[in-house]
């Protein structure tokens, strides 16, 4: 019997530790137990080496093996990730139900993807040709909606000496053989691995000029979002962080999302299962799963687990920028990661720094959102990462380590707001605590492609809605009745803002997704609508004669009445303006 | 034969070590024997090399370094379920407390389960009719859902908790019993008792599994209560086909119990002495609610949990609100009111209902109703705090509308007292009743086709409320 080399000393819930000096390497993956349970090397010194265990280690004994694998913890990048579901450390959730039932049981050792499927497969390089690192060989319908690139590995480079003819093979077979110029040859299969702390390799990091169009207004008109920039969500539980990010995800004009859910519901991702399989994409035709990438730790899987997902995500999604795509990452919720973080550190009885947070925090989540980033790849492609994660809060308060640190390093803050929440207003984003830096990035961009006076008039809306704050103020000591009429009808231009413009009903046919053009000409209608009203404020009409006429919930209603592919009846609406103010004119000239 | 080991190396407070331990696995129950007689309950919570940490489930008082005998199972803790399980009582550790003797039976299950895979739940769509206007037309619950009640001391609870379980129904077409298990946390004997008479009044005792950890009995069991409680209701659900309504209460005394053993342990504390894993902890245990593919029973949670001086950011709410799907709030101004049931609707929530509601599941008209119901009553907040600043007489006529719709909403729609049910139809109904308090272009949120066909059309109105308000007409014309 071979005498078992390493074994295990001690168990503190997740945290496994070996006596004595090993020859494992730092992050290494690890097989621990009689049941090999998967762990990664997150300590070593010379009197012990610290594992951290994805699975619960209930029933684990000291004296059981541990086994070393000489690779460190990385993620399988091929075909069959997308319309897939995987959890926090890339096993396939699918397959695992066959074996395991509805309940996830421990050990299962499943490969990521699937070894036995054929893909239809398409060389796209001959012999003789020479190759670097990040070039395509070949490529893959992998779904109807995304056409996947097999791309040589980014430390590769030489002469093609071998390739395979098209047709099907699975993805571990060799594709093509390189020669390298030190003579070595490389296989180049399918799949490759990558390490998921390791961000992956690019030629240079590009400007963010272009918007990430969602439907949602506030988010697009108001808040945008660049494609390959960072945003962060954070509100209370109730807030609709959740129903935000599935909005986004839904309706984003990117070619890939990564979905996480980082220690959240289970139904949560149940839903987005059944949902995203029946939604059509109106791009490709095909449903939005074939375009999603699933990571699933939810909160009653094991803690360790989700602090992998995050990094498990983000290298999924930067292999698929990798091909040329851009990609949009929704993680919900980093807090919950960042927990994880507190968990494990406080088992390894490292000093804590604020509220029992490591000290590293902040470093850990800037080199998360600095993996975002709009890039020229090393086949010269242009693709994106964005990434847009949620924060729960404690108590639903801003000032906790989380969400400072986060606004650190994100240039977009949507803020959810509890009592907005309260009286469903939905989408709840406080228009006074919320901001984004890259609307004069993407001024240009907004200018020639959707409306010269966009900027203007996002400018003029937000000085509207900044004056109605000051003004509620007001209203709330004293009543609205003592306000000038010119001061009301602020409120109520405000007013038509906040219910027909921010407001937006995730659940109508025609509101839940809006194209960018019926949007900027919205906003145009309410401020025509509001340059109107003040001419006839100046002659003297009171506010309750406008009010009355029924002309500003018309305006308010133009969200569910005017449908997506009809904007030009949105025109209609400036003669409606006109008529009303030839109305009122004539009537008391 | 299992060893068993004569000392203890150390002792302090809940958490005892062993020395000399080769067998044990980590999560392994242990039994003690102290003075040959008392036996005592624990687990395994760390190991290094042969020695071993144990948290005690039970006092630890007459434990002494050398009177204590431990054994270790080889096992994590489990429990031994039969269908006989239903009409019996137990305690925090499932151990029987009325005399009829343990369960014995081939199933036994780890009462820490495992985390359910989401490919293999099924989302929840359909609705449990509980006959509260206040949960039913706002904050619907869902079969399969987990709903908290987050309430205070002196708030009435539990009154509302058993309420439900009385006037509960499934809605037509479902196959399956309901079931019910009772999980008490650290409650006082009277709440205890209070219990146990709604039950045997609805006659429902005999569907009716009860797990009893009260406020004098071992802070320690009350760790392990919910997990011994849900694994039954698991069993329950997916071995026998019941829909299982799962009742834990109190939560807040659940989470206490894990600070102080944190504590004991040397523990970095997070917020408020808790541990850092509060929030797994709790996760664990609210999402073993739900539906799974393929089973014909559900396992749906009403955790209640009492907020330490009100405080809906403590920790312990804070944290179940951002598991659980949704919460209802009770408010200490609608008690003082006398409004029975005293559901603070804005902060209460049921974020299943949007999917579950509608033509296809209660009526076509349901979200809109709703949603205006929100936002009117909460411009009824905006009115009432302006009318405590300059006045009530001073306020505008829409102000004074407001202020009137949102009286009879709290006595009308949420207070509707202790015997009386309403069906889903009766509840939307009223809900237009009240809208019709305000002039129709104040009504917002509803899609102006369903504003149309409900909000002059009478037949759309909850009888008693009309001949109420008819009655009061009366009497005004009378002045």
């Amino acid at each position: 019997m071979m005498e078992v080399k390493n074994k295990i000393y001690s168990i503190n819930g997740p945290i496994i530790k070996i006596q004595g000096p090993t020859d494992f390497a730092m992050e290494e993956l690890v097989y621990v137990g009689n049941d090999r349970l998967v762990g990664e090397v997150i300590g070593i010194d010379q009197f012990k080496t610290t594992i951290q265990v994805y699975e619960e280690t209930d029933g684990i004994k000291p004296g059981e093996p541990i086994e070393g694998t000489n690779e460190s913890m990385a993620v399988e990048l091929g075909p069959g990730m997308l319309d897939n579901i995987f959890d926090g450390i890339q096993r396939p959730l699918k397959e695992i139900e066959k074996v395991s039932g509805f309940q996830i049981k421990r050990g299962i050792n499943i490969p990521s993807l699937d070894r036995e499927k054929l893909w239809e497969i398409t060389p796209v390089i001959a012999i003789g040709e020479t190759v670097s690192g990040g070039e395509i060989v070949a490529e893959i319908p992998e779904t109807k909606a995304i056409s996947h690139k097999v791309m040589v590995p980014p430390d590769v480079s030489g002469k093609v000496i071998e390739v395979v003819s098209p047709g099907q093979y699975t993805i571990d077979e060799v594709l093509v053989k390189i020669q390298q110029v030190n003579g070595n040859i490389v296989e180049v299969k399918g799949y490759q691995n990558w390490p998921i702390r390791k961000p992956r390799t690019v030629l240079e990091r590009l400007e963010s000029t272009r918007p990430l169009i969602t439907g949602q207004r506030v988010i697009d008109s108001v808040f945008p979002l660049a494609k390959g920039g960072a945003a962060a969500i954070p509100g209370g539980f109730g807030t609709g962080k959740t129903t935000m990010q599935h909005q986004i995800a839904k309706y984003a004009d990117a070619d890939i999302i990564v979905y996480i859910g980082c220690g959240e519901r289970g139904n949560e991702m149940t839903e987005v299962l059944e949902d995203f399989a029946e939604l059509i994409d109106p791009r490709s035709g095909a449903s939005l799963m074939e375009r999603t990438v699933l990571i699933a730790n939810t909160s009653d899987m094991p803690v360790a687990a989700r602090e992998a997902s995050i990094y498990t995500g983000i290298t999924i999604a930067e292999y698929y920028r990798d091909m040329g795509y851009d990609v949009a990452i929704m993680a919900d919720s980093t807090s919950r990661w960042a927990e994880a973080l507190r968990e494990l550190s406080g088992r390894l009885e490292e000093m804590p720094g604020e509220e029992g947070f490591p000290a590293y925090l902040s470093s850990r989540i800037a080199a998360f959102y600095e993996r975002a980033g709009d890039m020229e790849n090393l086949n010269h492609t242009n693709g994106s990462v964005s990434i847009i994660g949620a924060v729960s809060p404690q108590g639903g308060d801003f000032s906790e380590p989380v969400t400072q640190n986060t606004k650190r390093y994100v240039r977009c803050f949507w803020a959810l707001d509890s009592s907005l929440a309260h009286a469903r207003h939905y989408p709840a984003i406080n228009w006074i605590g919320s901001y984004s830096q890259y609307l004069d990035d993407l001024a240009h961009w907004y200018t020639k492609n959707v409306d010269e006076n966009f900027i203007k008039n996002h400018n003029e809306m937000m000085v509207l809605l900044k004056e109605e704050d000051e003004l509620l103020e007001i209203v709330k000591l004293i009543g609205s009745d003592v306000l000038p009429d010119s001061q009301k009808l602020t409120l109520q231009i405000a007013r038509v803002i906040r219910l027909g413009f921010l407001q937006q009903a995730s659940f109508h046919e025609i509101d839940s997704s809006v194209p960018i053009e019926k949007q900027a000409k919205m906003l145009d209608i309410i401020l025509y609508l509001y340059d109107r009203s003040q001419t006839l404020i100046s002659f003297g009409f009171p506010v309750s004669y406008l009010t009355q006429s029924n002309i500003f919930n018309q305006i308010i209603n133009i969200k569910y009445n005017i449908p997506n592919d009809h904007l030009e009846e949105l025109e209609d609406y400036y003669n409606k303006i006109d008529a009303f103010y030839e109305k009122a004119m004539q009537e008391n000239g | 034969m299992a060893i068993e080991h004569l000392n203890l190396s150390s002792i302090e407070g809940p958490l005892v070590a062993v020395d000399g331990v080769r067998e044990a696995a980590f999560g392994d129950i242990v039994r003690f024997r102290t003075n040959q007689t008392e036996e005592k309950i624990g687990q395994v919570i760390s190991i290094e090399g042969e020695q071993c940490l144990i948290q005690v489930f039970d006092e630890t008082t007459n434990m002494s370094l050398n009177n204590t005998h431990t054994t270790f199972s080889g096992h994590g803790m489990e429990i031994e379920l039969a269908p006989e399980i239903l009409g019996r009582t137990f305690d925090g550790i499932g151990r029987p407390l009325d005399e009829l003797g343990p369960i014995h039976s081939e199933i036994k299950r780890d009462v820490n389960g495992a985390p359910l895979n989401p490919v293999a739940r099924v989302y929840p769509k359909d609705f449990i009719e509980t006959g509260f206007s206040a949960i039913d037309g706002l904050t619907t619950l869902i079969r399969g859902q987990k709903l908290p009640i987050f309430s205070g001391e002196g708030l009435s609870h539990n009154e509302l908790a058993a309420q439900i379980v009385k006037q509960a129904k499934l809605g037509e077409n479902v196959e399956g019993e309901f079931a019910l298990v009772f999980a008490a946390m650290g409650v006082t004997h009277d709440t205890a008792d209070f219990f146990r008479r709604t039950f045997e009044e609805s006659g429902t005792m005999d569907h009716v599994t009860t797990f009893l950890n009260t406020a004098d009995d071992p802070v320690m069991e009350r760790i392990i209560t919910p997990k011994v409680a849900l694994t039954t209701a698991e069993y329950l659900a997916y071995d026998l086909g019941y829909h299982v309504l799962v009742i834990l209460t109190d939560m807040t005394s659940f989470s206490e119990a894990l600070r102080e053993i944190s504590n004991a342990k040397d523990e970095i504390p997070s917020r408020k002495g808790y541990p850092g894993y509060l929030y797994s902890e709790l996760a664990t245990i609210y999402e073993r609610a739900g539906i799974v593919k393929g089973r014909n029973g559900s396992v749906t949670q009403i955790p209640i949990l009492t907020m330490p001086n009100d405080d809906i950011t403590h920790p312990i709410p804070d944290l179940t609100g951002y598991i659980t799907e949704g919460q209802i709030v009770l408010d200490r101004d609608l008690q003082h009111k006398n409004i029975f049931p005293p559901i603070g609707v804005l902060p209460s929530l049921s974020r299943l209902m949007s999917d579950s509601i509608g033509a296809e599941y209660t009526r076509e008209d349901h979200e809109g109703v709703a949603n205006q119901l929100f936002a009117s009553y909460s411009n009824t907040m905006e009115a009432r705090s302006l009318a405590s600043v300059i006045g009530e007489e001073e306020l505008s006529d829409i102000d004074k509308m407001y202020l009137a719709f949102g009286n009879k909403f709290e006595e009308e729609f949420v207070g509707q007292g202790k015997d009386q049910t309403r069906t889903m139809e009766d509840t939307l109904n009223l809900g237009w009743d009240l809208l019709r308090l305000l002039p129709e272009e104040e009504l917002d949120r509803v899609d102006s086709n369903i504003l149309e066909k409900y909000y002059n059309n009478k037949e759309y109105s909850l009888k008693s409320f009309s001949a109420m308000n008819l009655a009061k007409e009366g009497e005004n014309n009378g002045d």
